[in-house]
Order: C-alpha cells, then structure tokens, then sequence
C-alpha cells in the first residue's frame, strides 16, 4: 500500500531538527505541523508576515488580522513576530529559513521542479513558490509519485512550466523517500508493502537503489 | 502642517483619481485591505486601470467589486486563485494579467519607493518569469534583473495612525502594506483609529509619516475572513 497524506507529513516531520525555521506549504505540508514533537523547538514560518505560528484559535480567539500564508485564521505562539512581506521574502531569499516543504506536480533528475501552472487551464499564479524554492537552505517536496494513469511524475525532464531550476534535494512521496543527486534519483527508503524494484519501476526519471536502502517504518 | 493631511473620508482622499492610472493596493489575500479606498476607486467611476496588489481579492469583495464593474484593465499580482469573476474575465481576453513571485513583488514596492530602479534576484532563474529579462552571475549563480514599481495613487490600511501619517499595523495585516506606502505618488491610508501626533509612540511607528500624504479614519470595515478555521478546545 502506499503512503496516506498523514503518513508522508509524519516522515516529512523527522526531518525538522530541534531548533529549525520551518516553511509549510498548502496541503500535505500544512499536516508536517501535527508530528513535530514537543521536544523539538521548531518556528513556523508564514510567508505572509508571521514567524511563531501557532494551531488554528479557538472560536473566542479568531482574529481577521491574523491569518496564515493560505488565509486560514490562526494563532501567534509565545515568542513570535510580525512583519512586512518584504521583510518576510528577505527571510526566505536571504537562506535564513532552514527548511521548507511543498508539494509538486512534477519534479525532475535534477531536482528542478514544476508546481504552479498547467498550460491551458486557468493559471492561479506561483505565490511565494518561486522564491521559497530558490532561497531556502533545504527543500523537501511531499508529492504523489505517479497520476491517476499511473504515469511517473518524477520524471526525467519537467514537462510542464518550471518554478525553480536544480533546487529540490528530497522527496517524500506516497511510494518512499528518494533524494536527488548530480546523478538522478536515490530511492532511501519504500512504502513498508512495495519493494525497491516496484518503487524503481514506477519512475521515469534516472533512479538508483541506496545500498542502505530500507523499508519505511510508519 | 500635520493637520493638512487628513481627509473626512475616502470619497475626498481620492481627489484625483483618473482613469488609465496605475493604482497599488495594500492587503494579503482580504487581510489588511484598504476597504474604504477601494469601495471609493469604484465609485469614482474610473476605468482601464492597472491595479498591482498580491492577490484579486474576491467575488464580491475587495479588488473583485473592481473587476465585477470591468474598471480593472490589467492586473500585476502573485496569485489570483480565489475569484471566478477574475477567471472569467482572464479566460476571455478581457483583463491583462501578469504575475510577479510574491516575494520579488513584494521587493519591486520596496526598490520603487525607495528610488532603486531595479534588483537582481535569484527568484525564477530559468522559468518563464525569466523569459525577456537580464540575466546576470554572480559568485557562481545566476540572478535575473526586476525592476521598481511606483504608483500615481498607493492605498494601504492601517491599525492607528496619527494627523502626520505616521502608521502602526496590527499583526499579519502589515502584509503589503508598509512597501506600498512608500511606493505611490499620492500614498492614502485609512487607518481604524485616527490619533493625535504626539500620541504614537515613536519606537513603534512601522511607516513614518513622511510617505502618506492624506489619511482618514474607515468606516463600516467588514474585516472579511476567508477561511475561517478554528480548533476545538
């Protein structure tokens, strides 16, 4: 069986250190927040101007100035700070935000990446996407590893429009954790019911096996 | 020479509003939106401006009450997702669109008051955001050349400010806005609480007054919340 969303917020999690200024994107991402453990001092960051973001408030407590970066009303823990989106960009831009996570439509061999439009539907727009991939220290990508077809979408070239050139290094995606290196994809660890080779066989891209490669514990 | 700058509403803080002009608009998504000016933008009447503001606002709220009466030619934003009106009007050719990565939006407002032409930025190396512009190396990686954006009219809202103009926002309604100040021609703020100078503590001031040239108190501010999520205990 492949990995559920929560699963592959709760690997994403075990890469957040103690200490870490942390960016979560929308969807799978925005779960990593639930499995970071209590022991383990990590800032969220909101691109929308907030470091120290807290869970969504209680009814009593919402707040119409208080939102985060996919304008869901949140909270401020203890310690936090606000500022200018400029301010905030710097921060990301600038390599002072230690991790961020995304999700992707497609990421290619060389770690480029293709996660905001799709030719001939409506385009939304990129966000902070583009310079959050090409400002952060690490980016972690939390994807699905194949469409509805079946078909790779960790590929060997990005077929569709890119939003950062050579950035992503990591991928949690609903089939195991692969990393990218100058040559291609690594496959770390697979989904505790597939094995390497099934994992190996669903990716167009250029993909090795680690030699310590493993199952992953869920 | 502080008490000049203050205006009864934003019906007479747009004096001069006119079509054709490029106009910058504070808020992130409906947080921090200059409610009153926009509302007065419409009723001004004016028509094929160009409004540069991180998001489209809503259907029927925000910079999509300005969509809804087609006065918005061309849009200059990060992301629109959230208005079916906009999507409408984008799909048939009627409004040109051109998005910016929201953080070298955020840097263009800032170079542009701040009188930097333009910036290089490693944000969009190599996608089509980088398609016509310069690129350049610097210690080994590449950077693309963003310009400074200005505005004949700038709209931001604040939490107090005072009859010099000087302004404090409240939490994650600063967004755009302190960079939007310093970008437009004429800077109009409307503020929730109107004080006397003198009564803002100095080390808390966000924009200095300086950069706003007419101010005014809001009136029946919605606050709109566009996703309300909550937590149980």
């Amino acid at each position: 069986m492949p990995l559920t969303r929560e699963q592959i917020a709760k690997r994403i999690s075990d890469e957040v250190q103690d200490g870490y200024t942390v960016n979560l994107g929308i969807g799978i991402p925005t779960l990593v927040a639930n499995y970071i453990p209590s022991n383990k001092t990590v800032m969220l960051q909101s691109e929308n101007g907030l470091l120290g973001m807290g869970p969504f408030p209680t009814e009593d407590k919402i707040d119409a100035d208080l939102i985060n970066a996919g304008k869901q009303t949140i909270t401020a823990l203890p310690g936090a700070s606000f500022f200018s989106s400029a301010d905030s960009f710097a921060m990301i831009r600038g390599g002072h935000i230690d991790l961020t996570v995304l999700g992707a439509m497609e990421v290619d061999e060389e770690g480029s990446i293709a996660n905001w439009m799709v030719p001939g539907k409506m385009i939304k727009g990129m966000g902070g996407a583009m310079d959050l991939v090409a400002g952060a220290r690490n980016v972690i990508v939390a994807m699905q590893h194949t469409d509805k077809e079946g078909n790779s979408k960790l590929r060997k070239k990005c077929t569709l429009p890119l939003t950062g050139v050579k950035c992503i290094k990591k991928i949690v995606s609903d089939f195991g954790v692969i990393e990218v290196t100058d040559d291609g994809f690594v496959l770390k660890e697979y989904a505790p019911d597939m094995t390497a080779e099934q994992v190996v066989k669903a990716t167009e891209g250029k993909i090795k096996i680690s030699p310590d490669c493993k199952a992953m514990s869920v | 020479m502080a008490s000049n700058k203050v205006y009864a509403n934003a019906k007479e803080a747009l004096a001069g509003v006119d079509s054709n002009m490029t106009y910058l608009v504070g808020g992130f998504g409906l947080c921090g939106i200059p409610e009153n000016c926009i509302t007065a933008l419409r009723d001004s009447g004016v028509k094929n401006i160009t409004c540069v503001s991180n998001n489209a606002g809503v259907d029927d709220f925000g910079l999509g009450l300005l969509l809804q009466t087609r006065q918005i030619k061309k849009m200059l934003s990060s992301y629109v997702g959230e208005n079916a009106t906009f999507e409408k009007q984008f799909m048939s050719g009627e409004l040109e669109l051109e998005f910016c990565p929201q953080g070298t939006l955020a840097e263009r407002l800032r170079a542009g008051g701040a009188g930097i032409p333009a910036f290089y930025t490693p944000t969009g190396v190599g996608t089509k955001i980088a398609e016509g512009k310069e690129v350049r190396e610097f210690n080994g990686r590449q950077f693309i050349l963003e310009k400074g954006i200005t505005g004949d009219f700038a709209f931001v809202k604040a939490w107090k400010g005072d009859k010099f103009g000087n302004l404090i926002y409240r939490k994650t309604a600063r967004n755009f806005n302190p960079m939007i100040a310093t970008a437009g021609k004429i800077t109009v703020a409307e503020v929730e609480e109107l004080v006397e100078v003198g009564e803002l503590d100095p080390d808390q001031v966000h924009t200095p007054g300086v950069y706003i040239q007419r101010i005014f108190k809001s009136t029946n501010l919605e606050k709109r919340i566009e996703q309300r999520t909550v937590s149980k205990k």
